[in-house]
């Protein structure tokens, strides 16, 4: 047995937080799996005879489902800006994918209200639970996502500004990012078109 | 001799912390081996209040139509000892050998995330004092058609429903009142710990091998480790949005798990056994890894069929999520997917069954050294054995009818976490004890402790196989004298104090083998992995360098090498180069960094008990608070730098 100076060692060649997040957003997808499943057990149900569905407002959900997707175009653009070294642009566009982030969240907030309004609450059917609660669920996501889109435009306001590595990095809020985006795709489709 | 120089204070929200020794080095540490002790410590403690519920079940049932505890009290008592034993004392238990060994195995100096495994270990903590302020704050009111409220007492005020959970029964209407929500909540507080340990492990094992370290040169333990990672990562979401929705039903009227809204209580069992059953593994792969290190060291053998059983291990992990409705035979689910399940089930046995071979292989014509870890290695194999029988009469979907709800399931469960869980765990207790302490344990009073656990162990759950076929129902408080069932029900009684004697003198063993025990040598059972080529106890740095491994079992190597006839011969430099070892590990020749102790992880992880309160109460400075320690641990935490340097000086 001989020995060695080099620590650390990633025999994968990936980088141990970016493999981190990958394992985590593995777990995610069981997270959301799991709520999908039961949404689509309870789908069907329209006890006590109000259905959900008569209420989705199609044409503005696409709108706001539009402009999450564009937030994954602005998140790859800071991405590229970074790679660049261009401090400047990598805030504005991290900035603007917050910002997409947050007119999402504010969709979602009108549409609960709205259907809220027209009679359905959380426990007005099983149905409507289940929309609300993985709704919500990803919700609380893209919110979690912003505080972390800020949290990074925040540190690269200071003097270093920011790199790929190290620290919480952009790299790390992109996968993040990204995969919230691409969970909706599936949720749109799910929820709102099947 | 070393000395180190005090790392430069760099100002965050608190001032660094540094302290070396005292509970704040405790408190903010982010040191594996630390954060392995403490797991250890707290999980035996909760063992021990776990244990003293099961001895309250026992007395209660010692005679027939006994008023020692009322209904109420009774289902209290059943649900914690099972909560507790299950979430707080042998996965946590699991835990503190991940934590320790896990790097040490694999070379590593800390594991991937230092701050996220002390997050994980305070988060455990803090769920399970939540889970326990139910005995202060809960209240278990009574059930329409149930026991009445002043059967319930102190002791019933806590959560009732099984930690099964089962609704519509732990729902709203039968069982009111706060208690089953700091069951729920408690759980998900609980299940946050082991996600993020999980994370935490299974990028440490793809990323924190040394050089040569392959996969298939790691240790079982370490695989063992890496399919329970997996296991947890993969099955807790599950429960995770299960409970969840308990909590949404029971809180805020929601009716996911409740007919009379549309829900289904079928759905929450499918939920909690397609999470419960990956929990079984979760709760016994971690022995297997033990077992796999100890018999092959007291066997003085290598390892029959490594590969076989890494690959069974992992079988067993993917298997395990598709046999989960067979804990659901006498609920409503079709006959196609009974015979499905009940296949699936049989199946599983077979890589379990690989294992036990490869054991058996490994013990057959070796030198055995029967001392305590290799008798609780021994002692396993053979009680395992039995509850993994019985196991597979459960698959038998007739015969499971008949034995739903009997002590027959409470037999065969405890045979595999007790008797394989635990002794593997106590194997592995002894087995490393030199290793962290640098002292040797009581043989004597270890060998006493063996027999008494394995007397006293099959005393308490063998009779209960013919209890349950004779029809004594579980979780019922009582049986009526006409039944004839007492003789085996003091027997069982008997039995689990017998247990409790046992664990007695393990703790008098431990406690004074690490004040007065002999100095442990080098290299005390001439073992085969890395954790044994670096000085015990291990030194804060692990390794002074990054050891390259060549080959599978690569310290054994370096020790042994083959004869003609492929024995093993010790090499005549052995001793010398273990003196090396124990001289290079002491005293490191470079400056080594290592992660510095931090307040943010224990101030996070502060934030959530709060959280659970507030959902509990519905209050909103209760959530505040919450979110506010939330932040600040976030925040600190985000702006704090990993490490500063501390620089560890040859000082001749």
């Amino acid at each position: 047995m001989s020995s060695s100076h080099s620590y650390p060692h990633e025999p994968t060649g990936v980088e141990t937080r970016k493999l981190g997040m990958w394992v985590f957003l593995s777990t995610e997808i069981l997270f959301f799996g799991t709520l999908i499943t039961t949404f689509m057990i309870f789908k069907g149900s329209d006890f006590p005879g109000m259905k959900l569905t008569d209420v989705y407002d199609i044409p503005f959900t696409s709108i706001s489902s539009f402009i999450l997707l564009m937030s994954s175009l602005t998140m790859v653009l800071a991405h590229n800006a970074l790679e660049a070294n261009d401090q400047e642009k990598t805030r504005v566009w991290l900035l603007a994918t917050a910002m997409l982030g947050a007119v999402f969240l504010a969709g979602q907030i009108y549409e609960f209200t709205e259907f809220y309004h027209k009679g359905f609450e959380l426990t007005t059917n099983i149905f409507s639970s289940s929309f609300y609660v993985l709704t919500g669920f990803h919700g609380l996501h893209v919110f979690i996502g912003v505080v972390l889109l800020l949290a990074l435009w925040g540190i690269g306001q200071r003097q270093k500004g920011l790199t790929l590595e190290g620290g919480m990095n952009l790299e790390f809020v992109a996968l993040y990012w990204h995969f919230v985006d691409i969970v909706w795709i599936v949720l749109f489709t799910v929820v709102y078109l099947i | 001799m070393t000395k180190i120089i005090e790392p430069s204070k760099q100002s965050s929200i608190f001032r660094r912390p540094s302290s070396e020794t005292g509970i704040w080095s405790w408190i903010t540490t982010v040191d594996h081996k630390r954060i392995g002790i403490m797991y250890g410590y707290a999980a035996f403690f909760f063992l021990l209040i776990g244990g003293l519920e099961a001895l309250i079940l026992r007395i209660q049932l010692s005679q027939p139509d006994n008023n020692f505890l009322t209904a109420a009290e009774y289902n209290a008592m059943f649900t914690m000892h099972g909560t507790t034993m299950i979430f707080l004392a042998i996965m946590p238990i699991s835990a503190a050998f991940f934590n320790y060994l896990l790097p040490l195995q694999i070379g590593a100096r800390d594991v991937a995330f230092p701050r996220l495994n002390a997050l994980s270990f305070w988060i455990f903590i803090f769920g399970g004092a939540f889970l326990y302020s139910t005995f202060i704050f809960g209240t278990a009111g009574a059930p329409e058609g149930g026991y009445l409220a002043e059967e319930v007492g102190w002791l019933g005020s806590a959560p009732n429903g099984g930690w099964f959970g089962y609704q519509p029964n732990a729902g709203m209407k039968y069982s009111p009142g706060t208690a089953m929500d700091y069951w729920a909540i408690g759980l998900q507080i609980l299940g946050i710990a082991s996600l993020i340990s999980a994370f935490n492990f299974i990028t440490t094992i793809i990323n924190m091998r040394t050089e040569g370290m392959r996969f298939m040169r790691m240790p079982v333990f370490t695989w063992m480790t890496f399919a329970v990672s997996f296991l947890l990562a993969f099955s807790l979401p599950i429960i995770a949005i299960a409970l969840f929705y308990v909590t949404f039903d029971r809180k805020f009227g929601t009716t996911f798990f409740l007919t009379e809204g549309g829900g289904d209580p079928i759905l929450w069992q499918h939920l909690f056994w397609l999470f419960g059953h990956p929990e079984v593994y979760i709760l016994i792969l971690p022995a297997f890894g033990i077992v796999s290190e100890v018999l092959p060291t007291f066997s003085r053998k290598p390892l029959f069929g490594y590969a076989a059983i890494v690959f069974a291990g992992f079988g067993i992990a993917f298997i395990g999520f598709g046999v989960w409705a067979h804990h659901m035979f006498a609920s409503a689910i079709s006959p196609v997917a009974q015979a499905g399940f009940g296949l699936s089930t049989m199946v599983i046995a077979v890589p379990t069954g690989v294992k036990i071979f490869n054991w058996l292989g490994t013990i057959w014509g070796g030198k055995l050294k029967l001392n305590t870890p290799m008798l609780f290695s021994l002692g396993f194999i053979g009680m395992f054995v039995i509850g993994g029988l019985s196991g597979v009469t459960h698959s038998i979907v007739p015969a499971d009818t008949q034995q739903t709800d009997t002590y027959y399931v409470v037999a065969h469960f405890h045979y595999v976490l007790f008797g394989g869980a635990l002794f593997g765990i106590f194997s592995g207790l002894y087995y490393w004890f030199p290793k962290v302490w640098g002292k040797m344990y009581n043989e004597s009073l270890g060998k006493i402790h063996f027999w008494l656990m394995m007397i006293g162990f099959n005393l308490t759950f063998g009779p209960m196989h013919w209890l349950g076929l004779q029809g004594q129902v579980r979780r019922t408080w009582v049986y009526a004298e006409e039944t004839n069932l007492q003789f085996w029900n003091i027997v069982v009684t008997v039995g689990a104090f017998i247990i409790a004697l046992s664990i007695i003198v393990f703790m008098i063993n431990w406690i004074f083998s690490k004040r007065t025990g002999e100095k442990a040598p080098f290299d005390p059972w001439d073992a085969r992995t890395l954790e044994w080529a670096i000085p015990s106890p291990t030194p804060v740095w692990n390794f002074s360098t990054a050891p390259i491994v060549k080959s599978l079992d690569d310290f054994w190597h370096t020790k042994y090498s083959e004869d003609e006839e492929g024995r093993a011969v010790r090499r005549e430099e052995a001793d010398q180069i273990l003196l090396e070892l124990e001289e290079d590990g002491l005293n490191p020749s470079e400056h080594i960094a290592l992660p510095n102790p931090s307040y943010f992880p224990i101030v996070l992880a502060s934030g959530l008990p709060f959280l659970g309160y507030a959902v509990i109460y519905k209050s909103i400075p209760l959530a505040l608070i919450g979110t506010v320690l939330l932040l600040i641990g976030g925040f600190g935490w985000g702006t704090e730098p990993l490490e500063e340097e501390i620089h560890i000086d040859s000082d001749e």
